[in-house]
């Protein structure tokens, strides 16, 4: 049996990156799936492709009657919610603090922060009457260390890591589950749109960025949208019925720290050692 | 189909709790499975219920020979190593700081941390050669928080939490991933055994365990084996494939912090004790 069957959620940012790869894992699994997101064309362009268990609503998730509206989607349509995917974002206002743009603090504030306590709030009004369900709100690597991201980017994501751990204690007693994912690097396109590059262009660029990050997680290769649907998956499975509170971090190792035996190479190449030849010596 | 189809695994402290819990869903899901444990009747019993996917071998995983020993077995058995599960353990050494029995705390470290670096140290140079394979420490919340556990417990439990991302950093360019798991109140025979019962008393405390571990995080029950071998499953299945370095803690929220409730009812009770008047 699919791992979701009967299950109706909600993604915000469903339309594109980590969240189209959650809504079709999701419906591959069984699930019903609203995809709300801003991006029109991608949306309804990936429902139709699914088919009637999902559903394209506009939803810019700082707005909060559009984030209700996409609540009682799911619930005229489908008669009940055990998912909601705070998932919307970008990379936002980026730049020295001396030189911070209000105007872009807001914007990605409200997104980043606002829309998911917005997606929690409603999520919560159908969840308590029900006794039951799963939060997932997307933090990011960004938010558990410097150097991953513009600052008001890290510090919203930051925020969303520790939202989802007071969450969860308030919820856990109306059996809802709150949890966060902390993505690495994965190939979507945040990192072209946060360059200026649009649409396909930014779809064409995913190899260059690839090419940049592929050898910087231990792992050896970039992050995809679904490394980050698959923990979703499972913490909206009954098999995590047990997980509330926690930032679970899918970064191929990056936060476990620098690469082993860089350091080594350094102190090396400092006493004019060639660093090829001390990891030859070192038979690593 | 199942998740772990294929897959060759060696569970330490498998013969029991959250070990024996972990044994039993990796048979489900398709692996086949060295039960490395120091109490011999009941891994073989375990071993003879699973019949030939499981393997029971007796390990001491403080001595190296020992560990050395189970993982050549099930590489001689079954052609490969995909998951070390370093899950031996006991509560250890208890007490005040000052009144601390070096004896005893050698013996809780030597299990607790000895036991989990040379189980990756052998299982390292196999899932290299393989270019795969999945290393899973059982930590705690113990070593995360304080208060969990006794001092010498918390501690080693710490180090296996960072010690798991140093060698996840090294593993990772060779294809393998290194994580731990952090458990909560889970009702295993390890509290029993902790006030000094024997294994078969220890057993009959669980029930109990399920009781006393009920209340004390957000969600309202005492965590099972099951939870935690649903998390090791995940870790191991190819679904985690990007997940490295990560201490992955399955709790019921007990680390969020103070219950939502009991919060609740202090402010209320403080309200009430200057007089003001309004709702929380």
């Amino acid at each position: 049996m699919p791992r979701l069957q009967d299950h109706v959620a909600i993604i915000t940012g469903g339309a594109s990156g980590i969240g189209e790869g959650t809504v079709r894992k999701y419906a591959a699994e069984g699930a019903r799936v609203v995809i709300a997101d801003v991006q029109e064309g991608r949306g309804s362009q990936l429902a139709e492709e699914l088919g009637p268990q999902t559903a394209f609503l506009r939803t810019d998730v700082s707005d909060e009657a559009q984030v209700a509206a996409a609540v009682d989607l799911a619930m005229n349509r489908w008669g009940r919610l055990d998912v909601v995917f705070n998932n919307a974002g970008f990379g936002g206002v980026s730049g020295p603090i001396d030189e911070l743009d209000m105007v872009g603090y807001d914007q990605a504030m409200n997104v980043l922060l606002r829309g998911v306590f917005l997606g929690a709030k409603h999520a919560a009004k159908v969840m308590k009457p029900a006794r039951r369900g799963v939060i997932i709100n997307t933090a990011s690597i960004a938010g558990l260390q410097s150097g991953f991201g513009p600052l008001t980017y890290s510090a919203a994501k930051a925020a969303v890591a520790h939202f989802s751990r007071c969450l969860a204690v308030e919820l856990a007693e109306f059996n809802i589950r709150v949890n966060a994912i902390c993505p690495g690097l994965i190939l979507t396109n945040i990192f072209a749109n946060g360059m200026g590059i649009q649409g396909p262009a930014a779809d064409a660029a995913l190899k260059n960025i690839d090419a940049a990050f592929a050898d910087w997680p231990p792992l050896g290769r970039s992050g995809v949208p679904e490394d980050i649907a698959n923990a979703a998956l499972w913490l909206a499975s009954d098999e995590a019925s047990y997980v509330t509170g926690q930032a679970i971090v899918v970064d191929g190792g990056i936060t476990a720290g620098r690469r082993f035996g860089e350091m080594g190479e350094r102190i090396a190449s400092g006493f004019g050692i060639d660093p090829a030849a001390f990891r030859a010596q070192r038979g690593g | 189909m199942g998740r772990l189809e294929g897959k060759v695994a060696v569970i330490t402290g498998g013969a029991s709790g959250i070990g024996e819990g972990t044994v039993r869903l990796f048979a489900e899901e398709g692996a086949r499975v060295v039960i490395a444990d120091v109490q011999d009747s009941r891994g073989q019993k375990l071993a003879e219920e699973l019949g030939p996917v499981s393997s029971y071998y007796r390990t001491d995983v403080s001595q190296e020979e020992e560990v050395r020993a189970a993982i050549a077995h099930a590489v001689k058995k079954w052609g490969g190593l995909d998951v070390m599960f370093n899950n031996a353990g006991f509560g250890g050494v208890s007490g005040p700081i000052e009144s601390t029995d070096m004896a005893e705390y050698d013996r809780t470290v030597g299990v607790l941390l000895r036991g989990v670096i040379i189980g990756m140290k052998h299982a390292a140079p196999i899932m290299k050669s393989q270019g795969s394979g999945c290393i899973i420490s059982t930590a705690s919340v113990a070593g995360v928080g304080i208060g969990f556990g006794p001092h010498v417990y918390s501690a080693a439990k710490a180090a296996v939490i960072h010690l798991t991302k140093s060698v996840a950093n090294e593993l990772g360019e060779s294809g393998v991933r290194v994580n731990a798991i952090c458990p909560g109140g889970i009702a295993t025979p390890i509290f029993g055994k902790g006030m000094g019962l024997d294994p078969e008393q220890a057993d009959l405390t669980v029930d109990l365990m399920k009781v006393r571990l009920a209340e004390g995080q957000p969600i309202k029950r005492a965590g099972l084996p099951r939870d935690i071998a649903e998390a090791a499953a995940w870790l191991a299945s190819d679904a985690a494939s990007f997940v490295t370095g990560h201490a992955l803690v399955v709790d019921g929220g007990i680390t969020t912090g103070r219950l939502w409730s009991e919060r609740q009812a202090a402010g209320e009770q403080r309200l009430a004790q200057f007089k003001l008047p309004g709702n929380v």
